[in-house]
C-alpha cells in the first residue's frame, strides 16, 4: 500500500524545509523527498578535497528573513558577522565598505554613500514588507488582494512626495546611471555594481538592476555573515526543525514524476518506483522542472506551459573552490581583512564589459569575482593552518556556445587564475586542489534547470505579481493540489526562506477558507 | 455598342505590343520578380477563371477566391438542387503526426479524440487557457496516428505552443493539398460515375482513399452546406485533371462551380457558425467579453468534461458552474426583410436595452424563411422563446424600421434526410 501524506514537499532545499516545517507545525503529515544524499539543496557544505570543505553554492548568509528564524525557532550559528566588503585594487589602494560607511574614497563619496545607503535601506525596507507575503493577484475583486495592492501603493506614497518620486524613478532603472551620477570612485562604483548583478544574467546597465540591488538589501540591509560549518549547518538545522515538528525527511529519493489523476495532483512517484499519495504536492524545484518535467506540459494549459517554457532561467554565475596551503599575499591588505568579503570589480565599466561576452554565449575573459576565505573564521573547513578560497565568478553563461565540456573549462580556469593573480600573485603556488562549478554543473548536481541562483531571472517582468509567471504568482499552480515554494517564486532566490514561508502560509490559509 | 467595341480585340491571335517588347528586367532578373506579390492562385484557378464571367474576387487567407462566378442565385441552387463544386484549397491545413498525435489533439480540443477512429473526421473546437474559442475546424484521422487539422484561420504558433511536452510533428500543408467541396443532392451520383468503388458505404464524417491517375485521392463525407456532400483532397499536380474528370462525370447531373457567397447562404441554413461572424478568434480580441466560449456557442455537446484535461477545461468548468454570459441562437424571423446587423430585443416595445445582435442573416430560398444566427445575453433566447429583431431597410431612399418577431429554433433550418442517408440515393 502506498503511504499517504497531507503534503509532500519535493526537494529539501532551504525553502522546502522551511515550508515543510511550518506545515508540520500546523499538524500536517508532511513528507520531504530530497534527490541528493544531503539536505539543503544548493545551500550545503561539501568536501571538495581531502580535509577541505566549503559552502558549495551560496557562501554568505545575508538574506535570511528574521520572521523565518523566529517562526522556526532557529538561531543560525555564525562564525562571523557584519563582514565588510573590500573592493580590491591591484596597487593596494582598496576601498572598504562597512555598513553605512566607506573608506578609501574621497570625502564627497563618503557623504554620498551615506545618503545612498540611507535611501536604499529605506526602499529595501519598503520592499521587504512585501517580500514576506504572497503578492496580490491583479484584476480580481477579492478584498484581500485589493487590500494588499492598496497597501503597496500606500507604502510607496508614505515615503513622502519626493522619496516616492525617487522610488518610482529608480525601481525600474539600471544601477549604472545612478552610481555614475552619485560617485567618483571607480572601485566603489564597481563594488556596488557587482552587488546589483551578482547571481543574475544582467549587467550594471541592464534595466532593473537597482531593484536587484534593493532585493539584496531586503531583510537585513545586506549585512553579511559566515555560517559556522558552512551553509550546510544552517540547512541541517532547518531539517532538524522539520523533523522535530513531525515531518519525515528522506534523502536520496529523487522524484520521477508528480502524479496527476483526473486533472488534479494525487501524489508523487520516485525514481526507484515508490509511490506516495497526497492531495497537496509542493515543489521546491524550479518552475521549469516542476511543470515541464515532473508534471508534464500536457497536464496544464497551453498558455501556461508556454509561459513556463519561455521563462528566462539561464544561470550566469560559477563557483570556484580552492584548497590552499596558506593565504595568498594581497598587497595592502591587513591580516584581519582576509576574513572580509573581497570583490574584483575595479570599475563599473569593467563589470559591464565582463557581461558582454555572456550575452553571446561566451565566458568573460576578465571575470568579476566575489571572494571569501571562510576558513579564516571557521578553521573546521580546512586542515590546520590551511585555507579555503570560495569565489563566485560572475558571467559564466549556462549556454556556453562551445559547451562547458572539453577545453572550455580549462581555458576559463586559466583566465580566472590570471585575473586572480593580478591581486594575489602567489596564489597559484598555494593551491592544493580546486573545484569549478559552472551553471551546467550546478544544474546537474542540484537539479536547478539552467543553474540559476534565483531559479528564474530576477527581473521586473518575472517579479512580484508575475513571478514566475502570471497566473501562478501565489504559489498555487493552475493544477489542483500543486504548489511551488522555491526560489522561482516570489520573492526570489538567496538563502532567505521567504518563498518557503510564504508558500506554507498560502497553503494553510487556503485550507482555512475552504 | 459602338463600332469600336465590335472590333475583335485580336488579343488571342496577335500578341499585344507590350508582350513582345523585351523589358530591361527580362535580361536581369530582379529579386522582386521571384517573390510572389499579391494574391496566390489555387491549383484550380485556371478552371475557375474559365467559367468566371463576373470577375468578383476577394482575398481569402492569401489566395484569391471568387465571391461568385456567374450568378450567385444559380450557384446557390446548384448546392440545393444539383451539385456544386467549391474550391476550398485556401482552408488552413496542418498535418499532425508522431507517437503523441492523438494525445496532443485530445489536449488541444474539447472533445475526446481517442474516440475518433482512423478513417473518421471530427468537428472540433479549441480554446485558449480562459476557455474562449480560438477556432473551430475538422480533424481528419487519415491513418492510424496521422491527422489533418483543417480550419478557417492560421494557428501554427498556437499549435506549436500546444506541442510542448508532446512527441508530435506539425506541418503546415495548405499549399500542398488541393481541395474541392462537391456538395448537393446529386453529388454522390457524380462521384459514383468516377468509378469510386465503395463510396456509397461512406458514412457522414467518414473518409476514404482512392487512386486517381496514380495519385492518392482522399474523399471525406464532410461539408459546409448541411446537405449531402463530399470533400476531395489531392496533390496540386492532379488538381486540374480531377476537375475535368469531375465535370465530365457531372455533365448530366447539373454540376456547377460556385463562389463563396452561395456557400455562405447554405452555411447559415445549415446553422453552422463561422469565425468573424458568430465568434471572434480569442487571440484576435482585445477587449474582455468579446470572445466566446464553446458553451456560449451552443457547443456543449462538443465539450467533454469527462476528459481529465483539455485546454480551457478549468475555465469552462467554472463557466458551467456559474453560467454563461451569451447564447448563440437560430432565429426564424417574420417577414422577408433580411435582418442584417440588427439588434435583438426581449420585448417589441419599451425596451430598456437590447439583449443581443444578429451575426448572420439572409432570406432562405429553399426554406422560404427569413433566417438568422445571433448572439443574445443569457438567460434570453431559450428554444421556443420569441424575441424581437429591429430591422432597418431602405425603400426608395427612405429608411424604414420594423420590429419583427423572431422565434428561437432548436434545429438547423435545413437538414434533409439525404444528408445522412447511407448509401445516399441516386438523384
Amino acid at each position: 500500500m502506498t503511504e499517504r501524506f497531507d503534503a509532500i514537499v519535493i526537494g529539501a532545499g532551504h525553502n522546502g524545509l522551511v515550508c515543510a516545517t511550518l506545515l508540520a507545525k500546523a499538524r500536517k503529515r508532511v513528507l520531504v523527498l530530497e534527490a541528493n544524499e544531503q539536505v539543503g539543496g544548493a545551500a550545503v557544505t561539501r568536501d571538495f578535497a581531502e580535509g577541505f570543505s566549503v559552502s558549495t553554492c551560496a557562501h554568505l548568509l545575508y538574506q535570511l528573513q528574521p520572521a523565518v528564524s523566529k517562526e522556526l525557532g532557529i538561531e543560525p550559528r555564525l562564525a562571523a558577522n557584519d563582514l565588510a566588503t573590500i573592493a580590491l585594487d591591484t596597487s593596494g589602494q582598496h576601498v572598504r565598505l562597512a555598513g553605512d560607511d566607506v573608506s578609501g574614497v574621497g570625502g564627497a563619496d563618503r557623504t554620498s554613500y551615506r545618503e545612498f545607503r540611507k535611501r536604499m535601506t529605506r526602499f529595501a525596507d519598503l520592499l521587504n514588507g512585501h517580500l514576506n507575503a504572497a503578492p496580490p493577484r491583479l484584476g480580481t475583486s477579492d478584498r484581500k488582494d485589493i487590500f494588499k495592492l492598496a497597501k503597496l501603493g500606500f507604502d510607496i506614497r508614505r515615503l513622502g512626495r519626493e522619496e516616492m518620486q525617487e522610488f518610482l524613478r529608480l525601481i525600474g532603472m539600471n544601477i549604472y546611471d545612478e552610481l555614475d551620477e552619485r560617485f567618483e570612485s571607480d572601485l566603489l562604483k564597481g563594488a556596488l555594481a557587482l552587488d546589483a548583478v551578482l547571481g543574475t544574467h544582467l549587467g550594471p546597465r541592464s534595466p532593473n538592476t537597482l531593484m536587484t540591488y534593493l532585493y539584496r538589501l531586503a531583510g537585513n540591509h545586506g549585512r553579511l555573515s559566515v555560517p559556522e560549518g558552512g551553509m550546510g549547518d544552517l540547512t541541517g538545522m532547518l531539517a532538524q526543525a522539520a523533523r522535530t515538528a513531525g515531518a519525515t525527511v528522506r534523502v536520496a529519493k529523487p522524484v520521477r514524476r508528480i502524479v496527476v489523476n483526473n486533472g488534479r495532483v494525487t501524489g508523487v512517484e520516485t525514481e526507484d518506483g515508490e509511490s506516495f499519495e497526497s492531495l497537496t504536492v509542493i515543489s521546491n524545484a524550479d518552475p521549469k522542472r516542476t511543470v515541464l518535467e515532473l508534471v508534464g506540459a500536457r497536464h496544464v494549459e497551453t498558455g501556461f506551459a508556454q509561459r513556463i517554457n519561455r521563462l528566462r532561467a539561464s544561470g550566469n554565475a560559477a563557483k570556484l573552490h580552492l584548497a590552499l596551503e596558506g593565504l595568498p599575499a594581497i598587497k595592502g591588505l591587513e591580516d584581519a581583512d582576509y576574513g572580509q568579503r573581497l570583490v574584483i570589480a575595479p570599475d563599473e565599466h569593467y563589470v559591464e564589459r565582463a557581461f558582454n561576452p555572456a550575452k553571446y554565449g561566451e565566458y568573460s575573459p576578465e571575470p568579476v569575482a566575489e571572494i571569501t576565505f571562510p576558513s579564516v573564521h571557521d578553521p573546521s573547513l580546512a586542515p590546520d593552518g590551511k585555507h579555503v578560497l570560495s569565489a563566485t565568478l560572475q558571467y559564466t553563461p549556462y549556454s556556453l556556445r562551445s559547451g562547458w565540456d572539453g577545453g572550455a573549462r580549462t581555458a576559463f580556469l586559466e583566465r580566472v587564475m590570471k585575473t586572480l593573480a593580478l591581486y594575489m600573485p602567489d596564489l597559484e603556488g598555494q593551491i592544493v586542489a580546486r573545484e569549478l562549478l559552472t551553471p551546467v554543473d550546478i544544474e546537474r548536481e542540484f537539479h536547478i534547470t539552467g543553474g540559476h541562483w534565483h531559479h528564474v531571472e530576477l527581473s521586473l517582468d518575472q517579479f512580484m505579481f508575475v513571478r514566475p509567471v502570471s497566473g501562478a504568482a501565489q504559489y498555487a499552480m493552475p493544477l489542483d493540489g500543486l504548489y511551488l515554494c522555491g526560489a522561482g517564486t516570489h520573492p526570489g532566490g538567496g538563502v532567505s526562506g521567504a518563498p518557503g514561508r510564504n508558500a506554507a502560509r498560502t497553503i494553510l490559509s487556503r485550507e482555512k477558507s475552504r | 455598342m459602338t463600332d469600336k467595341d465590335k472590333v475583335p480585340s485580336g488579343r488571342d491571335e496577335v500578341p499585344l505590343a507590350r508582350d513582345k517588347v523585351p523589358l530591361a528586367r527580362d535580361k536581369v532578373p530582379l529579386a522582386r520578380d521571384k517573390v510572389p506579390q499579391g494574391r496566390l492562385q489555387t491549383p484550380f484557378y485556371p478552371k475557375l477563371k474559365r467559367v468566371d464571367t463576373l470577375d468578383k474576387w476577394h482575398e481569402w487567407k492569401g489566395y484569391t477566391a471568387a465571391d461568385a462566378l456567374y450568378c450567385e442565385d444559380m450557384e446557390y441552387f446548384a448546392i440545393r438542387n444539383a451539385t456544386a463544386v467549391f474550391d476550398l484549397t485556401p482552408m488552413t491545413k496542418y498535418r499532425i503526426t508522431g507517437p503523441d498525435a492523438c494525445d496532443y489533439l485530445d489536449r488541444l480540443v474539447t472533445r475526446d479524440m481517442h474516440k475518433v477512429a482512423p478513417g473518421r473526421v471530427a468537428y472540433a473546437v479549441w480554446c485558449d487557457d480562459q476557455g474562449q474559442v480560438i477556432d473551430d475546424g475538422t480533424i481528419f484521422h487519415l491513418r492510424d496516428g496521422e491527422y489533418r487539422l483543417c480550419s478557417q484561420e492560421r494557428h501554427l504558433a498556437w499549435l506549436e505552443a500546444s506541442a510542448i511536452g508532446f512527441d508530435v510533428t506539425i506541418r503546415h500543408e495548405t499549399e500542398e493539398v488541393a481541395a474541392l467541396a462537391v456538395q448537393g443532392p446529386t453529388s454522390f451520383s457524380v462521384l459514383d460515375k468516377l468509378g469510386l468503388d465503395g463510396l456509397g458505404d461512406l458514412k457522414p464524417f467518414g473518409l476514404t482513399h482512392f487512386d486517381f491517375e496514380g495519385a492518392e485521392l482522399m474523399i471525406s463525407r464532410t461539408g459546409f452546406t448541411g446537405d449531402l456532400g463530399y470533400e476531395l483532397w489531392i496533390e496540386p499536380a492532379k488538381a486540374e485533371a480531377l476537375w475535368d474528370a469531375l465535370f465530365e462525370a457531372g455533365k448530366l447531373h447539373g454540376i456547377r462551380a460556385i463562389g463563396t457567397n452561395a456557400l455562405e447562404m447554405a452555411r447559415i441554413e445549415a446553422g453552422f457558425m463561422a469565425a468573424y461572424h458568430e465568434f471572434l478568434p480569442a487571440d484576435e480580441t482585445v477587449r474582455t467579453g468579446r470572445s466566446r466560449s464553446p458553451l456560449e456557442l451552443g457547443l456543449d455537446w462538443l465539450v467533454d468534461f469527462k476528459k481529465p484535461n483539455f485546454n480551457g477545461r478549468r475555465a469552462l468548468a467554472e463557466e458551467r458552474r456559474r453560467g454563461s454570459a451569451w447564447r448563440l441562437v437560430k432565429l426564424d424571423i417574420e417577414g422577408n426583410k433580411p435582418a442584417h446587423n440588427a439588434y435583438i430585443f426581449a420585448k417589441p416595445k419599451n425596451n430598456k436595452s437590447e439583449i443581443g445582435f444578429i451575426t448572420s442573416a439572409h432570406w432562405s430560398p429553399v426554406c422560404k424563411q427569413n433566417i438568422a444566427l445571433g448572439t443574445v445575453r443569457m438567460p434570453h433566447g431559450k428554444p421556443g422563446d420569441t424575441v424581437w429583431v429591429e430591422i432597418y431597410y431602405q425603400r426608395e431612399m427612405h429608411w424604414n424600421r420594423m420590429m419583427a418577431a423572431a422565434k428561437v429554433v432548436d434545429k438547423p433550418f435545413w437538414f434533409p434526410k439525404r444528408r445522412s442517408a447511407t448509401p445516399p440515393g441516386p438523384y
